[in-house]
């Protein structure tokens, strides 16, 4: 995973509610074997009429978005499905960062595994964020913060271990290896 | 000591390494379920880095959310008809074959829907951790096990070290006084709560379903409450074990057995939550004041009781789910005409689910113009079902009787509902194109989809069978 300090992009705004990871990506694209070229049906029932040439007034379809690698949802964003696809689908699409007042837990689990940063942030934060689409902003891990064009400054939560994860590209596997002594004793000891 | 919930203790009784400030606890699993679908990239990372799995004994592969339904595809010789599907199927036969882990593979008479075969085989029990990579985990907390799904980068972590690394949730009660009316369900129960509660209610939170009509539910009706957690935004949900538990679970072929079944009973005893134990969350719910209830939205919370009708007004959410499902504010959701009916999934797909269906076609027909679908949760049930003459019911009813799988839950395995048709359906999920594209999902319980196929018109089951 390459690491993650700081991220500067304009924003893509999707105001609706309860994004599940079925718009996100639907079932019928779960059928690969591998984690690449899911950008391309990223919110495919949405994105593409049924012949599968691009809806004009979809937000990711004008030009406006294009370049955008920051997605601010409506509450909630991420529900459903447990299917890693999801984030995959936004990272290979080009997101590197999903803003919401709620993000779904796995989906949050799944996007942190993937340098997909989940920013959790404030009513007030949302409505701005909402009502300013295009609005470049800046996200800074280090201070845990994140700039509005404006000058003001907001802090996000972001668990400590994630955090170090994200800015330092390790991957937790390495981590939970380093572990495999402790994991013995327990087995030994839990009878398992 | 202080008094523990039922979660806690199963937590507490699982950890490797307690979480800290820095640092998330390291869980340890132990039962890993494992299907086609979210699987392979894991395999992947396995075999990139030359490492094993570390359990083998500990992980249980089966197939069931792309393979087909259909007899001859199964069981005809004739090839899986989608070729990804196909290719994804082969893909865990030679994962499952390469790294030595057990497959209940296609022709299995064990097969079936990863969340149903657990519980039949015994596998899932009290006080275990369970993880797979499914939402719908939340299933096995039914019987006291800490289960919750997991993405397919935590697969790959299961399966090289048994463990997890988790953030511990936070808790809520919900607890359920009195008991159900007859005619009114387990998933009628399950949709009220997440009508109540909505679906980002339970976010950062393991539920624990409790009071009188919890108890009084049998294991496959608790089963149908804890699968639909997670549409409540809930990761886990539990039921402390009880007699109805073990008598569930004793001679099942993986449960414990002799002196051991003796053990495991009396370890079970201690699981439920202590007297005074305090939940982070509580929310009460009178079970007498539910009725059959039906969504008419894109999202589970979006439910009204049969007898109701849609709300007036709403955010632009609704406004934009009204326009999808082809809704009216304030119209009634029973007359409502439908085209496909669907009985399955791993929320109601279990024998229990399918004698309530024959209960209501029996002697009955299918509505000319409905397609009715009924899909058995594992080729257990579907065993047990013809056995009990059930499949003749469905067939003379006009239905169509098929083998076990997630069919038409999710369209992803060519059971699929048409554009724009409306589908009154037993699963868990009624969002934008869940069952195909375009499709209209109303997600009911097993009694009102049957009622709904006889009428062809969404009914409240009450109105046929008394």
């Amino acid at each position: 995973m390459e690491p993650i300090v700081r991220l500067r992009s304009r924003t893509v705004v999707m105001p609706s509610t309860d994004i599940d990871t079925d718009q996100i990506i639907p079932a019928r694209f779960l059928t690969t074997t591998t984690r690449e070229g899911l950008g391309k049906a990223l919110f495919a029932d949405w994105r593409y009429d049924s012949d599968g040439n691009p809806r004009p007034d979809f937000i990711l379809n004008r030009p406006e978005s294009q370049g955008c690698a920051i997605l601010v949802a409506g509450r909630n964003v991420g529900c459903g499905s447990s299917r890693e696809h999801a984030p995959w689908a936004l990272a290979d699409y080009g997101f590197r960062a999903v803003i919401s007042t709620q993000i779904a837990d796995i989906f949050s689990n799944n996007a942190l595994k993937n340098g997909l940063l989940p920013i959790v942030v404030d009513e007030a934060t949302h409505a701005w964020l909402l009502a300013n689409p295009g609005a470049e902003i800046a996200i800074d891990l280090e201070t845990r913060s994140l700039a509005l064009p404006d000058g003001r400054t907001v802090a996000f939560p972001l668990e400590d271990f994630a955090r170090y994860c994200l800015m330092n590209g390790v991957d937790e596997l390495g981590y939970l290896l380093s572990k495999v002594p402790d994991i013995e004793r327990y087995e030994r000891a839990h009878g398992k | 000591m202080t008094a523990m919930t039922l979660f806690e203790k199963v937590w507490r009784a699982h950890e490797v390494a307690a979480e800290t400030p820095d640092t998330p606890a390291v869980l340890y699993v132990d039962l890993h379920l494992t299907h086609e679908v979210t699987s392979p990239q894991a395999f992947s990372v396995l075999r990139d880095r030359g490492l094993p799995v570390r359990r083998r004994d500990r992980t249980l592969a089966t197939l069931d959310h792309s393979t087909p339904t259909d007899s001859g595809q199964i069981f005809g010789g004739l090839p899986i008809r989608l070729e990804s599907a196909r290719k994804q199927v082969e893909q865990l036969e030679r994962n499952t074959s390469e790294f030595g882990v057990e497959l209940i593979g296609l022709r299995s008479d064990r097969r079936g829907i990863v969340h149903i075969i657990g519980p039949e085989l015994g596998a899932t029990q009290p006080g275990k951790t369970i993880v797979c990579g499914d939402s719908h985990t939340s299933t096995h907390g039914a019987f006291g096990a800490l289960a919750f799904g997991i993405g397919t980068t935590e697969v790959g972590h299961v399966l090289a070290t048994q463990c997890l690394l988790q953030r511990k949730p936070r808790t809520l009660a919900i607890n359920v006084a009195g008991r159900l009316a007859p005619g009114v369900s387990a998933k009628d129960l399950v949709l009220a709560i997440i009508g109540k509660v909505g679906v980002s209610g339970g976010t950062g939170h393991v539920i624990e379903y409790r009071g009188e009509a919890i108890r009084s539910l049998s294991m496959d009706e608790r089963m149908t409450v804890c699968n639909m957690s997670i549409e409540a935004g809930a990761r886990a949900g539990m039921v402390a074990p009880d007699e109805t538990t073990c008598a569930y679970l004793k001679g099942r072929p993986r449960a414990p057995a002799g002196e051991a079944w003796e053990a495991a009973v009396e370890a079970w005893r201690q699981l439920p939550s202590d007297p005074g134990a305090r939940f982070d969350r509580e929310v009460e719910l009178e079970a007498g004041a539910v009725e059959p209830m039906v969504t008419y939205g894109t999202n589970p919370g979006m439910v009204v009781p049969i007898s109701g009708r849609i709300p007036e007004s709403g955010g632009e959410v609704f406004r934009k789910a009204l326009a999808y499902m082809g809704f009216e504010p304030g119209q009634p959701v029973a007359g409502k005409a439908v085209d496909v009916v669907f009985v399955g999934s791993c929320t109601n797909a279990r024998l229990s689910d399918l004698r309530e269906v024959a209960r209501i076609l029996r002697g009955r027909t299918v509505a000319r113009g409905v397609k009715m679908l009924v899909v058995p949760g594992s080729q257990q049930v579907k065993k047990e079902a013809e056995a009990e003459g059930l499949h003749k019911v469905f067939l003379a009813a006009g239905a169509d009787w098929r083998e076990s799988g997630c069919s038409m839950c999710l369209g992803m395995n060519g059971d699929t509902v048409a554009p724009g048709k409306y589908s009154v359906s037993t699963s868990n999920r009624n969002f934008e194109g869940r069952q195909g594209v375009g499709a209209r999902t109303l997600l009911a319980s097993p009694a009102t989809a049957a009622a709904s196929a006889v009428t062809g018109r969404v009914t409240d089951p009450r109105e046929l069978v008394p």
